[in-house]
């Protein structure tokens, strides 16, 4: 019987190499790709026929569209409107990389360290940066909660500076946990169905009901590092 | 005539929708509002998204205390500082979140937490 850890092996397509850097093209690779390639598609075949009365295909892009939009409206306010194609982009890569993760043979990258930390990491920075360019040396007010009493800033600040530190690491590992656990849960689940003979409808079920649960997670851990991210834009625009 | 009639049910249809993307709207600001206190997702979807807040808070603090103990030379002290440091922090994220200041470790007093209502209402 495979491992079931083995879903989660990345093994290289085309071997590249630049200096001492392996920059293989890997299946991990091809499935953000296949992932890059599929939104556009999605998006930009769904609005081809710009219906005054949308057809379906075109309802459900003008649907994941106004839902992100309304996320960062309620979030950030109109101010955030600047922000939506990026908030736009960081919703649609996670969800239909965990939803390509979902079909049977493929790979989740969501579920390696490596991309969600990138991801987080490419929040997190731009926040900061976001942060100073609106407020300029007023963004280190945000390490001092207010009303603080002056004695007690030496030992508030690096608390907040570490909770302030820590976001990329929990946006990170939600998503990552998330899902690993819930992809390798599948797998023994599933590694039950065989060893058990007729018993082994009894793990069939739970298979099936766990996959549904599985797609219900894939689409809120999208919401969720999406809904953080208009949270942490709206920190870095307000604040206090 | 078809010309006369099509704008009539497109205004119509503008009206109808619009009826039904305020109700709508008012729903889905109702569900975040619960959102923001944690109560849509399961039980153990909040309690791991508390435990993450928590861990990760401590992963910096370790992590800086390792790295300033690896510079200086100071071992075991800097580590053993930002462990408490961290851990506070983790305790202030996890207080954050569970006190309706939004899913994130947010920065805001409660007065903001009601202002930000307010810019809520206002969109």
């Amino acid at each position: 019987m495979a491992s079931p850890l083995e879903q989660f092996e990345i093994h290289p397509i085309v071997p590249l190499r630049l200096g001492e850097i392996d920059i293989s093209f890997t299946n991990s690779s091809l499935y953000m790709v296949l992932t890059v390639v599929l939104t556009a598609g999605f998006v930009l075949l769904g609005m081809r026929q710009r219906a005054i009365v949308p057809g379906r295909f075109q309802a459900a892009v003008e649907l994941s569209y106004e839902f992100v939009a309304n996320l960062l409206r309620d979030t950030v306010g109109n101010e955030g409107r600047k922000y939506f194609p990026f908030v736009f982009t960081i919703f649609m890569f996670v969800l239909f990389g965990n939803l390509l993760g979902m079909t049977p043979y493929s790979f989740t990258f969501t579920s390696h360290i490596v991309v969600t930390f990138a991801l987080a990491l490419v929040v997190f920075i731009g926040v900061t940066i976001l942060g100073f360019a609106k407020h300029g040396f007023h963004f280190f007010s945000f390490f001092v909660p207010p009303g603080t009493p002056l004695p007690m800033w030496p030992l508030l600040i690096p608390i907040e500076v570490i909770s302030y530190l820590s976001r990329p690491i929990s946006l990170s590992v939600r998503l990552f946990a998330n899902m690993l656990a819930g992809h390798t849960l599948l797998k023994v689940i599933a590694g039950f169905i065989g060893v058990l003979g007729v018993a082994g409808v009894l793990p069939f079920a739970f298979v099936v009901v766990l996959t549904g649960l599985e797609i219900l997670i894939a689409g809120l851990q999208a919401y969720v590092f999406t809904i953080l991210t208009c949270l942490y834009i709206n920190d870095a625009l307000h604040l206090h | 005539m078809a010309e006369g009639r099509k704008p009539a049910s497109l205004e119509d249809l503008d009206k109808r929708l619009r009826a039904a993307r305020s109700h709508q709207g008012g729903n889905a600001k109702g569900e975040l509002g619960e959102g923001d206190q944690g109560s849509t997702q399961s039980g153990l979807g909040a309690a791991l998204r508390i435990g993450v807040d928590l861990v990760a808070a401590i992963i910096v603090g370790v992590g800086i205390g390792f790295l300033l103990d690896l510079w200086l030379d100071t071992k075991p002290w800097f580590l053993i500082l930002f462990f408490l440091l961290g851990a506070a922090a983790g305790m202030l994220n996890v207080f954050r979140v569970a006190s309706g200041y939004g899913l994130a470790a947010g920065y805001k007093k409660p007065e903001d937490g009601a202002q930000k209502d307010g810019v809520k209402d206002k969109s």
